[in-house]
């Protein structure tokens, strides 16, 4: 419990630190293997650091389990065209957002490693806009979808051969 | 050369100890060694000098290095000189034989000595001979703070270069780039030898595309840590940071107009990621291009005149110009099907980019803009990010080697190349800073 308390404490802390708060239900949605081992340090507040050796990461299992089941686009090289085995993720998102108005998700684009950071974080963004315009066609509200981009900073699985690429190459659909 | 002999140069204090709580709270801190130099091609016209060893300089200040050592890896990273193999000490008191000099093939010759003062600062000191001209040419004596013994040795190494090239030497700038260590990214300024690295930003979240203010003191960069590319823009000295582009979508490619008032950036917020200008205090960015394709990776001329970027309204990406007031943009790349990441030298006459082979390898290539000719700078296949050096005499880059991201400088014939080394993590997004810092 006292464990839990600080963790609470210190998250509070950083966000205070920061000049802007981090969102920090986002946060859960990052696979759990990526944190563990994370040495403890601030998320942004560079020369405020004093809360970041307090910095802990909370592990919550009902994120982890929901980011198992994760929807997830999967596209062609160099390509941000909507496969056929995209559509019944897209069908099945339109649906629940159409139910839910009030809820709101983030499409991230992702690409695979090759070519440069900046030009894949904008081909990233294309496939997370394919599959925003898609969702739109499907009657869901645009405020209620983000399309963002991490490009090749954030892969799926990691390698350097068409397998570990093709499921690298793909728009994440994630709750904010 | 006005500068006489022992004259009291105080550099200013930097402070250095902004960062250290949260250096400290770092625990997987990779190792980062100098630049080495790897290729050193035959054929360049290089200067022989002979940096003798300073007195005492390997025991003023030994965990930060040795004065003479220093500048001897400066000059010799250059590219512009030839390192005569020197062991003996000579003090700038000395009387050294020009003839004897002579002899050795040596051009120039340095020495000097490094001493505690009763304040407890270094004071470096060094004169220089012309040995062809069998002529004294003055020296200095740097009184430094301690921890700035390296930047003093730096300094004199931009004495000796400027002083034999003509040309102002950069050993005193600093660079900034990012290290990936397992999952924890730090955005670090060093030396631009990679020596006395401090952490700017430490992040579980990918941070991308740092760029210095033209001043100096701010660092504008794309981080993911709001699981979003944002711009930030950070004071180095301070910390202080804020969101410059926090707009709906992503917000990236920063580039800060050669006058500090303005930066281009790559937005989203209107579909698509499309060039914007935005005023550095922040407030509504301002449509640059106007395309139904990828628009990014904006660099700006000198003049503040034009910016050129990468955009694949012709098929693939490609590098376009257009002028900093808007209009239509004229390409400039035509050979490859991909080319990225365009700089521009410091004068405007070239610019550097990368550009993908047919067998898929990515590569540094120098472009002289009034001829359109175009050079390999490397035979490697994984360059990134090109950026130049202040003086526009070499260009800094990343690349992979041994299965890791690394640092590595070329000069611009491609002749000279050397190695950040480092072990345990991944260096990349290198940027040279400006010759404030």
């Amino acid at each position: 419990m006292t464990t839990i308390k600080l963790a609470s404490l210190a998250l509070l802390l950083l966000a205070a630190a920061c000049s802007t708060p981090v969102p920090l239900e986002n946060k859960s949605d990052v696979p759990v293997e990526t944190r563990s081992g994370t040495p403890a340090g601030a998320t942004g507040a560079a020369g405020q650091g004093a809360a970041a050796q307090s910095e802990v990461k909370t592990v919550d299992l009902n994120a982890a389990q929901a980011n198992a089941a994760a929807r997830v686009v999967f596209f062609d090289f160099d390509s941000f065209a909507i496969r056929d085995d995209g559509r019944p993720v897209i069908d099945a998102e339109a649906k629940r957002l159409l139910a839910a108005r009030a809820k709101r998700i983030s499409i991230e684009g992702h690409t695979d490693e090759r070519g440069g950071r900046e030009y894949n974080l904008a081909l990233g963004q294309k496939r997370a806009e394919a599959v925003a315009k898609a969702l739109a066609l499907l009657g869901v509200n645009d405020n209620q979808v983000e399309a963002v981009s991490f490009g090749k900073e954030r892969p799926a699985v990691q390698g350097s051969d068409e397998a570990a690429w093709a499921k690298n190459r793909r728009a994440e659909l994630k709750d904010k | 050369m006005t500068q006489t002999d022992q004259t009291l140069l105080t550099l200013p204090m930097r402070r250095r100890d902004w960062c250290t709580g949260l250096v400290a709270s770092i625990t997987a801190v990779p190792a980062l060694a100098q630049f080495r130099v790897e290729i050193s091609g035959v054929g360049a016209t290089q200067i022989p000098v002979a940096v003798a060893r300073f007195r005492d300089d390997d025991k003023a200040a030994p965990s930060l290095g040795v004065a003479s050592a220093i500048i001897r890896a400066d000059l010799e990273r250059s590219g512009q000189f030839r390192l005569l193999d020197v062991s003996q000490v000579i003090e700038e008191t000395g009387q050294p034989s020009m003839s004897e000099w002579r002899a050795k093939g040596a051009d120039a010759l340095a020495g000097g000595s490094v001493s505690r003062l009763a304040d407890g600062r270094l004071d470096v000191r060094y004169k220089l001979w012309d040995v062809v001209k069998g002529q004294d040419l003055g020296g200095q004596s740097l009184a430094v703070p301690l921890a700035d013994m390296r930047l003093a040795a730096h300094r004199v190494a931009d004495v000796i270069y400027e002083r034999f090239t003509g040309d102002k030497g950069v050993f005193s700038t600093r660079i900034a780039f990012v290290v990936r260590a397992g999952s924890r990214y730090t955005l670090r300024i060093a030396d631009a030898d990679g020596e006395g690295g401090q952490v700017a930003l430490s992040s579980p979240d990918p941070i991308i595309s740092p760029a210095w203010s033209p001043d100096g003191r701010q660092l504008a960069y794309v981080s993911f840590e709001s699981q979003k590319a944002v711009v930030w823009v950070q004071d180095v000295s301070s910390g202080a940071r804020r969101a410059l582009a926090n707009f709906r979508g992503s917000n990236s490619a920063p580039a800060w107009s050669p006058d500090g008032r303005q930066l281009a950036l790559t937005l989203s917020r209107e579909g698509g990621s499309q060039l914007f200008l935005m005023a550095s205090e922040g407030g509504t960015p301002r449509r640059l291009t106007q395309s139904n394709a990828i628009d990014t990776e904006a660099a700006w001329s000198p003049d503040g005149k034009s910016i050129v970027f990468v955009s694949d309204r012709g098929g693939g990406p490609q590098v376009y110009r257009i002028a900093a007031s808007g209009g239509e943009p004229q390409r400039l790349t035509f050979s490859g099907s991909y080319n990225i990441s365009p700089a521009l030298s410091p004068d405007g006459k070239a610019m550097a980019y990368v550009s993908r082979l047919a067998g898929g390898a990515f590569r540094l290539h120098l472009m002289d803009l009034a001829s359109g000719t175009v050079t390999a700078l490397t035979d490697t296949n994984d360059d990134e990010s090109p950026s130049f050096a202040p003086n526009g005499k070499l260009i800094i880059y990343a690349s992979r080697a041994q299965g890791r991201d690394v640092l590595m400088t070329t000069t611009l014939d491609g002749r000279i190349k050397a190695r950040l080394l480092s072990t345990g993590a991944d260096v990349r997004e290198p940027v040279w800073g400006p010759f404030n810092r």
